[in-house]
């Protein structure tokens, strides 16, 4: 009987995807309902939670430091998008091409920062961005004559730590992306351009560009993800999740901030209902947009 | 063949960076562990605690040695957790939330305690084990940790703030320390040091209340009125921090690196000497001995200038509360074993001995043998006698009440209210309405 169930062919397929489908509901679909529940209810220590309607949205409306936080977290993810995708485009296509002299080492060097610790990375950032004199950025600037700055104490130099945090930790990781995307274009369109007389410019921008395009969506779509649900590098720059004036404040850091500092898992969830809300939004736009919908012709 | 071959690195690296996203809490908190058996016996029963200072532990493992040998039927291993301060108390609030993984035993930093009273407080009331003591300790340290009456947490120091100054340049100034009294004293003494050394007397905090707190208490004020309202725009405050101001405004106060005295950043910049005071409470002493070691022998301890002569010198800062949980494995023993560790005589005496903390028993400040101790490294350190300081000011140790508007009042003028002050300038009044809008409206 067992045996049979076990060979059946229409079984199978269920057996496989069984430990996915297990581990997707348990661990995103439960919490996610979960926590559009509590999105709507005040829980307090040790008492049972109270369904208070939208108080908690209404609420959210009107919060200066969430809505702080939105602008940090929009900000900062445009900005990586700005530099996280065509750098490591570019990058790909020079480590690609077969003229360049030590592919295999700017290929690892350029991957080696994702390999270490945000922690250690974060808390390294936090020492060269310092606002002592003897800091790594205040040394440089001296050799300009430009006087100490405090970096993490105002909002642009900080916002330019956490860029600089963020580019040193992914270009290596976008780049590989475009690199293996970059290995699936054959090599005849290229010769084929040649022979028509294209410049290297114009293969890029004809060949290259369009055809890495299935990959550019992919590193958009999570570029997209990754910047809105930032939280750790903050952190770490700031070891805490209190930076001068909120500079650093994401969405994710004031649902931490609210439910885990604060206990108040309920305002908490609000939060994170909104995060999802506006990932979803950005990134289903720009996938139809993309074009990832349309029927394949 | 090399298409697989990339193929495969890809698919392991998503994998690697998918696993590491999830993983993120794992790799900062896990903190370190030890169990201290004291020498029991095979019966012991074991106990868990955590706190975020590492110091605390070994004064239990003192205290515990005692504890096993005086109570044999009742012996007790401890298995000591030590976790960053935030990684502590957010571990504690969801561990006691979910009813599940809290310790027999934690330290909950006074900042964070009321946090932990809202709603139905998951501790134990610990009222009959402080009954015994309760003459002799600080009452305001006690009703810190307290809800209607019932006390959750056990103190470990009064806090007294106290002035600390590096004599090697307040010398090079010619600046006599003993002579400040009032911030006017205090004001002229700062010119002089800028003057002549280029260094500034003190700093001007943007990510700690204990300046204000100081200044506050000094005027009989405090950051909430007799209801627990937050008030930090009324009249004393703008005073206090206009007072401030203008010390930063004529060179004697600048901002140092990491915001306050009591970061990392500022022990270095106290180290090399470039600032020449500190107002903090009395603990920071241990901050001194551990991380400041070259200003060994340089640094004397003094009141607090205020502002008008006559006014209180002092108020008690910061603060542990430790607290036995709702799921303790053996509530009595737990109670019993933490009141002796830290309420007894011996166990006041160890606290000044081990952490040199002001001991919540006043009657420890007047052991002359104990305080005045030779071999005590902090009585080393410093070139007078901390407890002379004390005994001084002793019956001028005001209260911050901490109140359930606490930790909000205390989050918005850290992160944002005294930086906008310090670091850009905002006009004071309007800076303290601001914060005072905005703490209302987070606390609606």
């Amino acid at each position: 009987m067992i045996k049979r169930f076990l060979y059946s062919q229409k079984v199978a397929p269920y057996v496989f995807v069984l430990p996915f489908v297990l581990v997707f509901a348990i661990f995103w679909v439960y919490p996610l309902i979960s926590s559009f529940q509590m999105s709507f209810q005040k829980i307090t220590l040790g008492q049972e939670a109270q369904y208070i309607g939208f108080d908690n949205y209404t609420k959210l409306m009107t919060d200066k430091t969430f809505l702080k936080a939105i602008g940090n977290s929009a900000l900062y993810m445009v900005l990586t998008l700005v530099i996280l995708i065509p750098f490591p485009m570019l990058f790909a296509v020079l480590i690609n091409n077969r003229l360049m002299w030590g592919r295999e080492f700017f290929k690892s060097s350029f991957f080696f920062p994702a390999l270490t610790s945000v922690v250690v990375a974060g808390t390294i950032f936090r020492l060269m961005f310092g606002e002592m004199d003897g800091s790594l950025m205040n040394s440089i600037l001296a050799l300009f004559g430009v006087g100490p700055m405090k970096f993490l104490k105002e909002h642009t130099t900080g916002m330019i730590a956490l860029l600089a945090l963020a580019t040193w930790r992914w270009t290596g990781v976008n780049m590989l992306y475009f690199l293996s995307g970059l290995k699936n274009i054959p090599d005849d369109y290229y010769e084929a351009a040649s022979i028509d007389g294209a410049s290297s410019f114009q293969k890029f921008m004809k060949i290259t560009v369009p055809l890495l395009k299935p990959t550019s969506i992919y590193v958009l779509t999570i570029s997209i993800y990754a910047g809105l649900a930032m939280f750790i590098e903050s952190m770490m720059l700031w070891n805490g999740n209190n930076s001068p004036k909120n500079i650093g404040l994401t969405i994710v850091g004031y649902l931490y901030r609210q439910g885990i500092e604060k206990n108040n898992l309920g305002y908490a969830a609000a939060v994170g209902i909104v995060l999802l809300l506006i990932t979803m939004i950005i990134n289903l736009t720009q996938l139809a947009f993309t074009g990832l919908f349309k029927k394949e012709d | 063949m090399k298409m697989k071959k990339w193929f495969i690195l890809l698919s392991v690296i998503s994998l690697v960076l998918f696993m590491s996203g999830c993983g993120k809490s794992s790799n900062s908190s896990g903190g370190t562990k030890s169990v201290l058996d004291g020498g029991a016996g095979e019966t012991a029963t074991e106990l868990s605690y955590w706190t975020f200072v590492e110091l605390h532990g070994q004064h239990f493992e003192k205290m515990l040695t005692k504890w096993n040998a005086a109570n044999p039927d009742r012996q007790i291993k401890l298995n000591v957790t030590v976790m960053p301060y935030d990684d502590m108390h957010n571990k504690l609030s969801i561990a006691l939330q979910t009813g599940t993984g809290a310790p027999d035993i934690a330290d909950i930093e006074l900042g964070k305690f009321p946090d932990f009273l809202k709603g139905t407080p998951q501790l134990e009331s610990l009222n009959d084990v402080i009954d015994p003591y309760r003459d002799t300790i600080v009452k305001s340290r006690i009703d810190l940790y307290s809800k209607d009456g019932v006390n959750y947490g056990i103190p470990t120091h009064v806090g007294a703030a106290v002035a600390f100054y590096n004599t090697d340049i307040l010398k090079e100034a010619g600046v006599d320390y003993t002579t400040i009294k009032t911030w006017d004293d205090y004001k002229k003494a700062g010119e002089l040091v800028y003057e002549k050394t280029g260094k500034h007397m003190g700093t001007a905090d943007t990510s700690a209340t204990w300046q204000a707190s100081m200044l506050l208490a000094q005027q009989g004020s405090d950051f909430t009125d007799a209801d627990g309202n937050p008030q930090v725009n009324s009249p004393e405050m703008v005073k206090a921090l206009t007072l401030l101001k203008d010390l930063q405004d004529s060179n004697v106060l600048a901002t140092v690196a990491g915001g306050q005295p009591d970061t990392e950043e500022a022990y270095g910049e106290f180290n090399s000497g470039n600032y020449a005071s500190a107002f903090m409470p009395f603990w920071m002493m241990s901050r001194f001995t551990n991380y400041m070691s070259d200003l060994s022998g340089k640094v004397a301890i003094a009141p607090i200038p205020v502002i008008e002569e006559g006014m209180p010198r002092s108020y008690g800062g910061g603060g542990t509360g430790t607290v036995v949980t709702k799921t303790a494995k053996d509530v009595q023993l737990a109670k019993d074993f933490l009141a002796f560790a830290k309420l007894s005589e011996d166990a006041n005496i160890e606290i000044w001995n081990t952490l040199g903390f002001d001991p919540v028993n006043m009657n420890v400040w007047t052991m002359e043998d104990v305080t005045h101790n030779p071999d005590n490294q902090f009585v080393k350190y410093f070139q007078n006698n901390p407890f002379d300081v004390l005994n001084e000011i002793k019956d001028e140790i005001k209260l911050i009440k901490s109140t359930p508007a606490s930790p909000t009042i205390n989050n918005v003028l850290c992160t944002v209210t005294l930086n906008e002050i310090f670091e850009d300038g905002k006009d004071v009044k309007q800076a303290l309405d601001d914060a005072q809008a905005q703490i209302e409206q987070e606390l609606k």
